[in-house]
């Protein structure tokens, strides 16, 4: 119990950085739509259904890099990690409470990106919107303990992509799969698998990436 | 409560610290002192359980929990106020009785009034003030301090030598300051690095 209230002490601290300082949920929300907008214009008329599906993952992971690039932002600035990491809870606890932030902004950026997508492509099915609901998961758990690993670093900024994109191909393919084959069960499986193993894999070694 | 044997830290080729002994019973009170770039501050960290020797023998008899480490930087939010930050780590340290205890420290330090505004507003000295409610929040039973008078005004300092006074001999305090005669009437041992 002791845990989950760290946690949640930890992601609350996130959401009310976030809703004071406001500066990772309006850029992906502005990053998403007008990528859309973009796409909208660059693609050619009647383009089809398979490389619409395939922009929305592109759209997606962007944004969701642009989030994971913030998340450790304000630790950085005031060497606040150094305070977390020396306090008694798991460390873990630290990835978990920032995890949950993150995949909250991503979810809320998602909430508006759908409809935007759906307004200029086409519309979004269920096995679409579940495949996004766990592939965020899987963003979240792995480029959240990315972005602890990156902002140690001097390249930061450069090292968060270059780690996170090559990890995040099997969202990619288990998303894009789900999204256009008409029995998505295989690829969601999939997806859930990935989530799992990351998670746990994530959780099991955070510690090792905030401490010497 | 902390014994060193030839401690010693490099990063890469660089060596900042070399042989160092220290021997700190508990209710102690060790002064750190030397030059820029000597490593007091590596010192202080390894000490706090942040960094690990590269050389050397460590021993801190004290859990995770009952060390208070005051950096150079304050470790709180700048976007958080004083009484959200000090809320975060009263729980991540299970404070019993959190709220009162967060309330005296505030007002021992003379930052109640403030409480609700954003760290950011504040003053470096202030935002001292609040780094040391930080590290004090949880009574820890040893206290890291590097260069804590910094950016103080007279009356914070003042404020501090009364709090290390009446911390002394209760608890264990490890200081690296660049001002040992202000300390040196509590101090029961002296390192000075090269």
């Amino acid at each position: 119990m002791t845990y989950f209230a760290d946690v949640r002490a930890l992601a609350r601290k996130d959401m009310l950085l976030e809703l004071r300082a406001r500066d990772t949920l309006p850029a992906m929300l502005l990053f998403v739509v007008a990528t859309f907008a973009v796409f909208h214009f660059a693609l050619p008329e009647r383009s089809s259904h398979l490389a619409a599906s395939g922009l929305l993952w592109v759209a997606i992971l962007f944004t969701a890099l642009l989030g994971l690039g913030r998340a450790f932002v304000p630790e950085r600035e005031q060497h606040v990690l150094d305070g977390l990491v020396l306090a008694p809870c798991d460390r873990s606890a630290i990835w978990l409470g920032k995890g949950i932030a993150t995949l909250a902004f991503l979810g809320a950026a998602e909430l508006v990106a759908l409809p935007v997508f759906a307004l200029f492509f086409h519309g979004v099915d269920a096995a679409t919107i579940g495949a996004v609901a766990l592939a965020d998961v899987g963003i979240c758990a792995v480029g959240t303990f990315l972005g602890a690993m990156a902002v140690a670093t001097r390249a930061r900024d450069l090292l968060l992509p270059l780690l996170f994109l090559p990890l995040a191909i099997p969202i990619v393919v288990g998303g894009v799969g789900a999204s256009v084959v008409s029995s998505p069960g295989r690829y969601l499986g999939f997806l859930v698998l990935y989530d799992t193993l990351f998670a746990l894999l994530c959780w099991a070694t955070f510690e090792y990436v905030v401490t010497e | 409560m902390i014994r060193a044997r030839k401690l010693g830290k490099r990063f890469g080729e660089k060596r900042v610290l070399r042989g160092v002994d220290l021997d700190l019973e508990q209710g102690g009170f060790a002064v750190v002192t030397g030059p820029n770039g000597s490593g007091k501050t590596t010192l202080l960290r390894i000490c706090a359980g942040l960094a690990l020797p590269s050389e050397g023998e460590l021993e801190v008899d004290v859990p995770r929990a009952a060390v208070g480490y005051l950096a150079h930087e304050p470790l709180v939010y700048r976007e958080l106020s004083a009484l959200e930050n000090l809320e975060l780590y009263g729980r991540l340290y299970h404070v019993p009785e959190r709220r009162e205890r967060t309330g005296m420290l505030l007002e021992r330090f003379g930052l109640w009034d403030v409480r609700h505004e954003r760290v950011a507003s504040y003053s470096r000295g202030m935002t001292q003030r609040l780094a040391l409610c930080r590290v004090l929040l949880h009574d820890p039973q040893l206290l890291v301090l590097d260069e804590p008078y910094t950016a103080l005004d007279t009356a914070g300092a003042e404020l501090l030598d009364a709090q290390l006074a009446e911390l002394h001999r209760e608890r264990t305090l490890l200081v690296a300051t660049h001002d040992p005669d202000r300390v040196a009437p509590l101090a029961t041992t002296r390192l000075a690095l090269a």
